[in-house]
């Protein structure tokens, strides 16, 4: 299984230039195996998608997390959707109100102005909650976690790997932190024994008692959730917008010096590419 | 065993930071969460009992009306709510396992998700002004 990163910026993409060592564009991953294409959000990382990345089959599946702007702020610039001859399934949380409609919301006037019906591709919309779906030959488990609005993350398993995908997640939200028991642990499920986890570090351990229930995690109740999953590998992103490169780098290193773990962990790059096995 | 739904854990969460007694059950009235102030009802720490089934946490504490006729649990607002999914409210008497008798209000609520799904309940105990001890 191969992963791209084309996006690990939180909230708002950045162009700085003391920024672009990690990357500014928010949530999007492209992850492929044999002939099956999936794209996990739509941030403004969905960028990088290349017309050479689509699938013989000239189908390709967006899994949206959930519906906050930087991850799907990329969806109206995602070339497939302008291709009459692709087949295009965007798959999003349940809600009180219909996929179709949300989406609509962000896509339609005045702030994009091509509507939904007028996409030329073959689309269809899915909504998902707490359970398991195929795509291809990817078997993807999908549940709601701590962050505000209807929020999935995914673990996605192919032939011989499996990568979980929670870019927006709270677990410590609470008078305690984390709780220990793994019943009662938000995304304990899809996190369980992953090869790689790409989850939320979008705050440092000092700054996140002033931000607790904005949705997001501090570094090192990432690091807790992946040990208390048996994570092998964590890629800490959605990294906050106003962090620079070197502000990064060194928070990094003061991790790597102060925590050690049985796993590995690193702060995610965009433009960075995994191969699982 | 699978995670319990995240509603269930958001209000443990919420619960873990009241000062009133909060008890959680699953969809079977099994108990699954009491935070610190139910505690106290109960005489027993969570840590230490961990999750309850219905038929041991049901006999904790008895409960009376007024004159001191047992209410029957069908007739409880927590088990009400099991039954229909609906909230019940009622106020009545409680004799603890230490042997308190206190007057209480009891708030029900069902825990309906995302999916439309029922996945549990929790029950608030209001402590009134008429405690006997």
């Amino acid at each position: 299984m191969k992963i791209n990163l084309c996006g690990v910026r939180g909230s708002i993409p950045t162009t700085a230039p003391e920024s672009q060592f990690y990357g500014g564009h928010t949530s999007c991953m492209l992850v492929s195996e044999d002939d099956d294409l999936l794209v996990l959000d739509a941030g403004s990382g969905i960028q990088a998608f290349n017309i050479k990345d689509i699938p013989r089959n000239k189908r390709v599946d967006v899994l949206l997390t959930h519906l906050h702007l930087d991850h799907i702020q990329g969806l109206g610039f995602f070339r497939p959707l302008f291709m009459p001859d692709m087949e295009v399934h965007i798959w999003g949380p349940t809600s009180t109100q219909s996929l179709h409609s949300r989406i609509s919301r962000y896509l339609s006037p005045p702030l994009f102005p091509v509507l939904v019906r007028d996409l030329p591709c073959k689309l269809k919309l899915h909504e998902v909650g707490n359970g398991s779906f195929e795509i291809g030959h990817f078997t993807i488990q999908s549940s709601y976690v701590i962050h505000p609005g209807p929020t999935l993350g995914f673990r996605v398993k192919g032939n011989e790997s499996v990568f979980t995908y929670i870019p927006d997640h709270e677990p410590a939200l609470g008078r305690h932190g984390i709780i220990k028991d793994t019943r009662w642990t938000s995304g304990f499920d899809i996190a369980l024994n992953a090869d790689l986890i790409y989850h939320d570090g979008q705050y440092s351990d000092q700054e996140y008692p002033t931000r607790r229930g904005w949705g997001h995690s501090g570094f090192g109740d990432a690091l807790q959730f992946a040990a208390i999953t048996g994570a092998k590998h964590l890629l800490m992103g959605h990294h906050d917008p106003g962090r620079t490169d070197s502000q990064l780098t060194e928070m990094q290193a003061a991790l790597k010096k102060n925590n050690s773990f049985a796993f590995n962990y690193e702060f995610a790059i965009e433009g960075k590419q995994f191969e699982l096995r | 065993m699978p995670s319990y739904e995240i509603e269930i854990i958001l209000n443990r969460q919420l619960a873990d930071c009241l000062s009133i007694p909060v008890f959680i059950t699953d969809t079977q009235g099994n108990l699954i969460f009491y935070n610190e102030p139910a505690e106290e009802l109960l005489g027993q720490r969570f840590e230490e009992t961990g999750e309850m089934p219905v038929e041991e946490w049901g006999t904790k504490f008895i409960p009376m009306d007024d004159n001191g006729t047992i209410i029957p649990p069908e007739k409880l607002p927590l088990v009400k709510t099991l039954r229909d999914c609906y909230p019940h409210h009622d106020t009545f008497w409680i004799k603890s396992i230490k042997g308190n008798k206190e007057k209480i209000s009891v708030t029900a609520y069902p825990i309906i998700g995302r999916e439309n799904k029922f996945l549990g309940a929790v029950a608030i105990f209001w402590k009134t002004k008429y405690n006997e001890n």
